[in-house]
């Protein structure tokens, strides 16, 4: 079976957080313990919508060493595919459903001797829990938080409450900005700096880092990626000798999956390299939306990362 | 001829590179005797300005030309180990935006590599290259004493007088090659000593 091992969970507390973000409490409906995880993993949460099945990664923003429960935040995305308003609209507490191990592409780097923690929106998720795994390790670290508006800005009274010398917010409709260079120049040697929010932010912060001298090594980001809809496409999978249609709505992995193939992953969201597929023949456009293949390997047709990225052509003909 | 194509080897013996000025606020250089070269090959105005440049001259006389660079801090000194503070000092003031350059021996290298990894610093991320001698810093794993500039294979050990071997076998944390007593088991049995690399 593909992705991490599969662990069966009841929803036992739902709390809306603010108008966009609701949060989500899963223990383990046969009671037992679930695993520990490290700040910063995500948890893949299958969804049963009708045909349908949609396999979301969401970041843990619990105590990593809580193994009574795992909570996850999910914000609203009334554009995108459904995924976050499934969860919105149609799960219940006393639901069971299915989530997989912890999976972690954002982990600290325990060498550092600081870490500085900077978010936008939602991205603050995967910090809920870095910062908790630092408080318990003793950890120097910072975070540097922004927000929409005050009323958007989801866990700002817990932590500013909790860490009032190491949580700092900003707020864009008061033109609060983080004053990144100044920030990232005064950082003593040892720091390693994360990001995780929207894309303009992550770029941002990473062409900061590298004009300021920081090393590749000291930068970590993290942003998962939602497929995007686009025009169905026809593939040929070579292996499995099957010729599937990919809807408008699901994804190249979804659409394998939907037919019964067998196909690995791990993020889901064009990050960690594991869906990673040869192309054996194409007449057309590839749509690259990962983060994980170089630009020659994009440029080159050989690779495709099933999760996110798409195709708009005549044929394609992949290694699976 | 400062420079010197060491043979291919395993996987524990470390790889020099090649300086080359890299963006940042503060660049920290710090170089013995032919190490000086490699960094007047990369010196730029503005490189200088905002440079520190600490050099262990071990009797060469390029102390002149790196301070005709005009870098924002020079210092001299003596030895390595009288160094060793100065470079200490000024890691735990550093900040992110300062690039690290070390440049001759492997001895200065290693032991100034070990400052940066104690610091914070990855290790693939501070540049080195390699210039002048070839003679290691030598740790006797028998009694643990470290030999200094080892030119010859086999050789005595310093600290202990054994006949040693010497390794490819590299510790990072020790900034030293490993030697191995030789005639251990035929006591006196020890081929003639030639240069490391013939
Ligand atoms: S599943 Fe991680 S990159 Fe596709």
């Amino acid at each position: 079976m593909s992705g991490a091992e599969k662990i069966d969970v009841t929803v036992t507390e739902i709390v809306p957080v603010n108008e966009l973000v609701t949060r989500f409490k899963f223990e383990r409906t046969d009671g037992g313990l679930l695993p520990t995880f490290s700040g910063g993993a995500h948890t893949v949460v299958e969804m049963k919508d009708g045909e349908i099945t949609r396999l979301n990664p969401y970041s843990l923003m619990s105590d990593p060493m809580d193994q009574n429960a795992y909570t996850i935040s999910v914000r609203r995305d009334d554009e995108g595919r459904g995924g976050s308003l499934f969860m919105h609209k149609n799960v219940a507490v006393g639901d069971k459903m299915v989530i997989s191990y912890p999976v972690n592409l954002f982990s600290l780097d325990l060498r550092a001797k600081k870490h500085l923690f900077l978010a936008g929106g939602i991205g603050i998720t995967p910090f809920l829990s870095q910062i908790k795994q630092c408080e318990r390790l003793g950890g120097a670290w910072e975070l540097h938080y922004a927000c929409r508006n005050e009323a958007l800005g989801s866990y700002v009274a817990e932590l500013t409450s909790k860490h009032p010398y190491e949580a700092n917010v900003y707020y864009d409709d008061q033109k609060q900005a983080i004053a990144l260079e100044g920030l990232l120049n005064g950082q003593p040697i040892g720091t390693h700096v994360y990001v995780c929010g929207p894309k303009g932010m992550i770029n941002w912060v990473r062409a900061t880092a590298e004009k300021l001298g920081w090393p590749l090594e000291a930068v970590h980001y993290e942003e998962f990626l939602a497929p995007q809809p686009g025009k169905p496409f026809e593939v040929k999978l070579s292996v499995s000798n099957k010729v599937i249609q990919v809807g408008e709505d699901e994804s190249l992995l979804e659409a394998m999956e939907r037919s019964g193939v067998d196909a690995p992953y791990l993020c889901r969201g064009g990050a960690c390299g594991q869906c990673e597929t040869r192309v054996i023949d194409y007449s057309g456009n590839f749509i690259h939306r990962d983060h994980w293949l170089e630009d020659d390997e994009h440029a080159s047709g050989e690779k495709i990362m099933p999760c996110v990225s798409r195709f708009e052509g005549k044929t394609l003909v992949l290694d699976r | 001829m400062s420079k010197f194509e060491f043979p291919e080897s395993i996987r524990s013996r470390p790889v020099w590179g090649t300086l080359e000025p890299r963006a940042g606020l503060h660049h920290l250089m710090i170089a013995d005797a032919e190490g000086a070269e490699a960094i007047l090959d990369i010196a730029t105005p503005e490189l200088m300005a905002g440079a520190h440049i600490i050099f262990i001259a071990k009797g060469t006389g390029f102390g002149d030309k790196l301070r005709a660079l005009n870098p924002a801090q020079y210092y001299e000194g003596p030895s390595y180990e009288a160094s060793a503070s100065r470079i200490q000092r000024v890691l735990q003031d550093a900040k992110m935006s300062t690039q690290v350059y070390l440049a001759g021996t492997e001895g200065l290298m290693g032991q100034a590599m070990c400052e940066c990894t104690n610091a914070g610093i990855p290790f693939t991320a501070v540049q080195t290259e390699h210039r002048g001698s070839t003679a290691r810093r030598m740790q006797c794993v028998h009694c643990k004493g470290i030999t200094k500039d080892v030119a010859i294979d086999p050789f005595v050990c310093s600290h202990c007088g054994l006949n040693l071997f010497v390794r490819d076998h590299y510790s990072r944390r020790l900034a030293a090659y490993q030697g191995v007593c030789i005639d251990a088991e035929d006591p006196g049995n020890v081929p003639a000593s030639k240069g490391i690399y013939e």
